[in-house]
Order: structure tokens, then C-alpha cells, then sequence
């Protein structure tokens, strides 16, 4: 294979891993939320990758999550190469990017910023999230499709995948959820029951609807942060200045935040 | 005043208004800087386009501006003024009481300012409070339970230096506690704006009325929990009502959850101004109906009485404000902006 075809590849395996990684609140790939800013094989097949939020106030936790998944998504490609992470403009870029370049682990660096949170227990918490948030959209979608309570909650696994849950996006919560139950129970079969709680317990079918509410209140609130992430994002590091008599937002820093497919940004020394 | 389109008169509080300074004279380190910017993008991402400002404006507006947006082409009667302090990230802060309280003496009737305390200041918080009574006669406080003070990233409402700071405004007859409780912003895993030190606070404090800005959002669910229980948690719409702008659908199911909690006489309108100016709020608020499936799931409406009360009635009943009374003076004397 010659080096450009090598290359190519290479960063197409790149952006597949990264898309697999997700803002733990709001259940989205980073690279949907177009936090990976730069993502680059160089010809050495070393590996550079830029990230940004939409505030400087992002919670670090979150921050801490998604960098530790890349992190992750990283040590999975498959010509293992070395490579660089780098957080940008956040309240605790230095002390992140400081940590890995001393090479310390990322539990370690979490565990000094934040004392007394272990990184397991707050990726549990955001795993519960997104099984419900997911498990939320699979049966509102079903009930939309005229399915009574009853008939829902009597689904197992194997009716769940040949059943229509609706429009397009219905169809990949679904999948997603899917890959939801079987990492909190690795164990399931086709056999088994499509919806329990995240506990493991089964619903009444009379009992849906409020159980409903609660998963509902949940949305909302990743609703909330997805909305303000996303709208911070698109609005971050923009003005409002007067083009042709309109109102419009203009990026003030063109010259400092380089597309994705841009190569030229200069490296700073914070390689592993 | 705000006048409906069939020509009923709405008298307007708006429960959340700034004065602050975040220009760059002002401000300290590179955080004061990426405080104000991150008030801007929260501007231009969920503004109406023509509602946009320059930034330079935004980062320090003047007394005429906020007079001019809020009671000329804005709608609203009384203004209730936040102080917010961050003297870390600003030299002579963000909006102090001081800034405030000198803005806002030109329309006295208008104007209600707020004082702000650091319960970390220990002896020196009690003695602030005790200047901010007598020299401003103040009926409320903002609390900013985030606010970065030396080394500390924040506090909680049930600290026990913030009781002692309660006991004292209740003693004052400082009633009104409003507490940001928004946007997870800092610090690192101790959530500095998670709501369940309001449980135990409102608990305690039974005098006194808690006013959760932003609702808490986005943990609305835990504040919705703890507010049905507490009959003195009321909610403040600042942030979440721009939202009727861009998704108006997830507005009204969040205020169809806040409705089917608190019901309509626990919420208080707040334009947040200026990071959203409160025209447009009220105008598309006004003319907001809810979706007819979310309000048969929740069984709630949203109807003009209601409107009315979150819009005025709520706010003036925690602060004392004889509504005709206040209409009669402005009729009287109408605001009015120096000369250009």
C-alpha cells in the first residue's frame, strides 16, 4: 500500500474511533458536537488531537471524561501509534494538558483536580443516563407506532430488533439502546425482557407512565445542556458585527481556530 | 407595562437584571475575560438576530442603555437589580451594590436593588449585611454559591457561616434568597450549583423565600422535587424562557413540568438583562401556547391569569409592591433617557 492510500486510511480508522467516543451528559458523539477541532495522522503515523468546548467553564468533569474516552478510542487503533491530546481555552487545560504530558494517568490527574470523585462512579452515572434517555426515545417510538403498554412491556430483545419503532433518528436510539443493555448486562439473550428499569426491575404496563415522567425530567435536562453546549459552540469565539445591514455573528479569531481538515496548526510539545 | 395585543395591561417585574461592568479596564485575570465572553456566547446563541449587540456594548453598557431596553422599548415596571461581586476576576467587580444602587437612583420607583455576601468573609459578611441594610435598606440578596474566593471554588447554602448569614437577613427582614442555581460550570466534582442544599435551607429557613434562578436546570427534576416540597421555593425563569425563541417545543415542556411541580404562583419572570433584553420575551411569552399534547400529558395550562401572575403578580407579592400604587407614579413621572 503506498504512504498517501496508508495515511488515508489510517485517518478514516481515526475519526471512526473518535465518532464512537460521547459527551457523557448529553449521550452525543464528540465528534457530532464538533469538539474534535483537529484530528491529524502525521507521516510518522503519529497522531495529533485538538479539543475544544463550547465555554472555559465546561464542567471539567465532563471534559475529564471525554478526554480519558479519546484517550481510549486512541489505544484502540490498530497501528498503536504514539500521539498528543490537547485541550484548548478551558479553565483547566493547563492542568490536564500539563498531566499528560507527564505521562500520569488520567484517573490520576482527575483525582488530583478533584479530591474526592473517582472517575468510575461518575461514568456509571452517565451510563444510567444514556440508557434511559435512549430507552425513553425506543418507547415513546413504540407507543407512537399504536402499541398499548401491555404490549410493549411484554417485548423481549429478539421482538425489540425486528420491531419498527418509527422515523430515522427512533431507528438509531434503538440501536443504541440496545448496545446500551447488553454492556449493562452482558449477559442477555434474545429471550429476555426489551425494558427494565436501570436496576434491573421489571414495569407494570400500569405503571408506564409515570415512569415515563421520570425519564422524561432526565431528558430535559440533557436537553438543556445539549442545547446550550450546542448553541455555545456555534456562537463561541464570534461577534456580532453588521454584514450587508444584517445582524450577523463573525468568527473574530478566523486565523486561530483552523478547520478540521487543517494541517498547518502548530504543534506544542506535549507529546506521550 | 406591558400592553397585549387585545390592549390589556400587564404590569411586569423582571425578576433578574444586571448592571455590570466587564470591560477589559476591568477586568483582573484571564477568567473575568472568559466570564463575560461566556455571557456573550449565552447572548448571540440563543437571541433573536435582531436583538444582537457588539460586544463592546455588551461587555459595558451604560445606565441609559439599561433604562431605555428595560422601561422605554422594554416592558417592564420594576426591575429587580442583582449584585453580583466576583472581585477575583474583576478590579472593582462585576456589579457591585454600590454600581447598582447609583444607577438605579434616578428611577427610585423602578428599581429594586439586591445586595450579594460571602459567607467564606466569616465576620466581615455579618457586618456587610448589616451596611447593606442600613445604607440601601435592602429586601433581597443573590447568592453565588460558585463564586471563587481565594482557594475555595465555592460553598454551600448549609454551610455553617451561610446559617449564620441567613439568621441575620431573617432578623433584617431580608426575606428574599435568590440563588443562582444554573449551567454546571465549576467547580471540578463537588457540583458548586447542585440544588439539594436548598432542601435543607428552605427548610430551616421557613421566613424566608428562595428564589432558584434558572431553576436549577439542568437538574430540573431535583429542583422540582425539593420546590413541591417546600412551599417557600420559588423558580426564576431567567435562561430557561429564551428558549421560546429557538425551541419553543422544549420550552414548553419544561414549563409544563415547572407548572405541574410549583403550579403558576411559585415562578417569577427574569429577563437576565443584558444578556437578553425583556421585550421580546414578554412579547413571545405573551403569545405562547402550549403544545396540545404536552399539556394533556401534564395537565396543565398556560393561560393568560397565568401568564399575569409570572409575569408580575408572583414577584410583586414577594416584595411588597403595591402594584397601583407604582402605576399611579408612572404615570405621573414616565422614564426618560438623557439627550443624545
Amino acid at each position: 500500500m503506498d504512504t498517501v492510500s496508508l495515511t488515508v486510511d489510517r485517518r478514516g480508522e481515526l475519526w471512526a474511533r473518535l465518532a464512537q467516543v460521547n459527551d457523557p451528559e448529553l449521550d452525543e458523539p464528540v465528534t457530532e458536537m464538533g469538539f474534535v477541532e483537529r484530528a491529524e495522522v502525521l507521516q510518522s503515523g503519529s497522531v495529533e488531537v485538538d479539543f475544544r468546548l463550547p465555554t472555559y467553564w465546561c464542567s471539567p468533569n465532563f471534559a475529564f471524561l471525554m478526554l480519558d474516552g479519546i484517550r481510549e478510542a486512541l489505544d484502540a487503533l490498530t497501528w498503536a501509534p504514539a500521539y498528543t491530546i490537547r485541550l484548548h481555552d478551558h479553565m483547566f487545560a493547563e492542568e490536564i494538558n500539563r498531566g499528560i504530558a507527564a505521562g500520569k494517568s488520567f484517573s490520576l490527574i482527575f483525582d488530583e483536580l478533584s479530591g474526592d470523585h473517582d472517575v468510575e462512579t461518575l461514568r456509571i452515572t452517565f451510563r444510567m443516563k444514556a440508557f434511559k434517555r435512549r430507552q425513553e426515545a425506543v418507547l415513546l417510538g413504540l407507543r407512537r407506532q399504536g402499541l398499548t403498554d401491555c404490549e410493549i412491556l411484554s417485548m423481549d430483545l429478539s421482538s425489540l430488533d425486528t420491531a419498527r419503532v418509527g422515523g430515522e433518528e427512533t431507528e438509531v436510539q434503538k440501536v443504541r439502546y440496545r448496545e446500551a443493555v447488553m454492556q449493562r448486562w452482558p449477559g442477555r439473550r434474545g429471550g429476555d425482557p426489551a425494558f427494565v428499569t436501570w436496576e434491573g426491575e421489571t414495569i407494570p404496563s400500569e405503571a408506564l407512565g409515570a415512569y415515563l415522567a421520570g425519564l422524561r425530567t432526565l431528558r430535559i435536562n440533557m436537553e438543556f445542556n445539549g442545547a446550550l453546549c450546542r448553541g455555545l459552540k456555534t456562537t463561541r469565539y464570534k461577534e456580532m458585527d453588521v454584514v450587508d445591514g444584517e445582524p450577523t455573528l463573525v468568527d473574530f479569531i478566523l486565523d486561530r481556530v483552523p478547520p478540521r481538515e487543517c494541517a498547518s496548526r502548530p504543534a506544542r510539545n506535549l507529546r506521550r | 407595562m406591558y400592553k397585549t395585543p387585545d390592549g390589556k395591561e400587564i404590569f411586569v417585574v423582571d425578576g433578574h437584571t444586571h448592571f455590570w461592568d466587564g470591560s477589559p479596564e476591568n477586568q483582573r485575570n484571564i477568567h473575568g475575560k472568559q466570564f463575560v465572553d461566556c455571557f456573550y456566547a449565552y447572548h448571540t446563541a440563543l437571541s433573536p438576530k435582531d436583538q444582537l449587540w457588539p460586544k463592546e456594548k455588551f461587555e459595558k453598557y451604560t445606565a441609559d442603555d439599561l433604562y431605555r431596553d428595560l422601561f422605554i422599548e422594554g416592558p417592564d415596571d420594576v426591575a429587580i437589580v442583582q449584585s453580583t461581586y466576583l472581585k477575583d476576576f474583576y478590579k472593582d467587580g462585576f456589579n457591585t451594590i454600590e454600581r447598582n444602587a447609583e444607577m438605579a437612583k434616578r428611577y427610585p420607583d423602578r428599581f429594586i436593588v439586591n445586595g450579594s455576601f460571602d459567607p467564606r468573609d466569616g465576620e466581615k459578611a455579618l457586618e456587610y449585611i448589616h451596611f447593606m441594610k442600613e445604607t440601601y435598606d435592602i429586601k433581597g440578596v443573590k447568592m453565588y454559591t460558585a463564586e471563587w474566593n481565594g482557594a475555595s471554588r465555592g460553598w454551600k447554602l448549609t454551610d455553617p457561616q451561610a446559617y449564620k448569614c441567613f439568621e441575620l437577613c431573617e432578623k433584617l427582614g431580608i426575606r428574599n434568597i435568590h440563588v443562582h442555581k444554573g449551567p454546571t460550570i465549576i467547580p471540578l466534582s463537588k457540583d458548586a450549583f447542585d440544588v439539594h442544599d436548598v432542601d435543607h435551607a428552605a427548610t430551616d429557613f421557613q421566613n424566608l423565600n428562595w428564589i432558584i434562578e434558572h431553576c436549577g436546570l439542568p437538574r430540573l427534576d431535583d429542583f422540582c422535587w425539593i420546590a413541591v416540597q417546600e412551599t417557600n421555593v420559588y423558580g426564576g425563569l431567567a435562561v430557561a424562557l429564551p428558549f421560546i425563541h429557538s425551541r419553543p417545543r422544549y420550552f414548553a415542556e419544561v414549563i409544563a413540568e415547572l407548572l405541574f411541580w410549583l403550579g403558576p404562583d411559585k415562578l417569577l419572570f427574569g429577563s437576565d438583562y443584558a444578556i437578553w433584553t425583556p421585550r421580546w420575551l414578554v412579547e413571545k411569552f405573551w403569545a405562547f401556547e402550549l403544545p396540545e399534547d404536552i399539556a394533556r400529558e401534564r395537565g396543565v395550562e398556560l393561560t393568560s391569569e397565568v401568564k399575569e401572575k409570572i409575569l408580575g403578580l408572583n414577584a410583586a407579592r414577594l416584595y411588597d409592591i403595591d402594584i397601583a400604587a407604582r402605576k399611579a407614579a408612572f404615570a405621573g413621572s414616565p422614564s426618560s433617557v438623557a439627550a443624545e
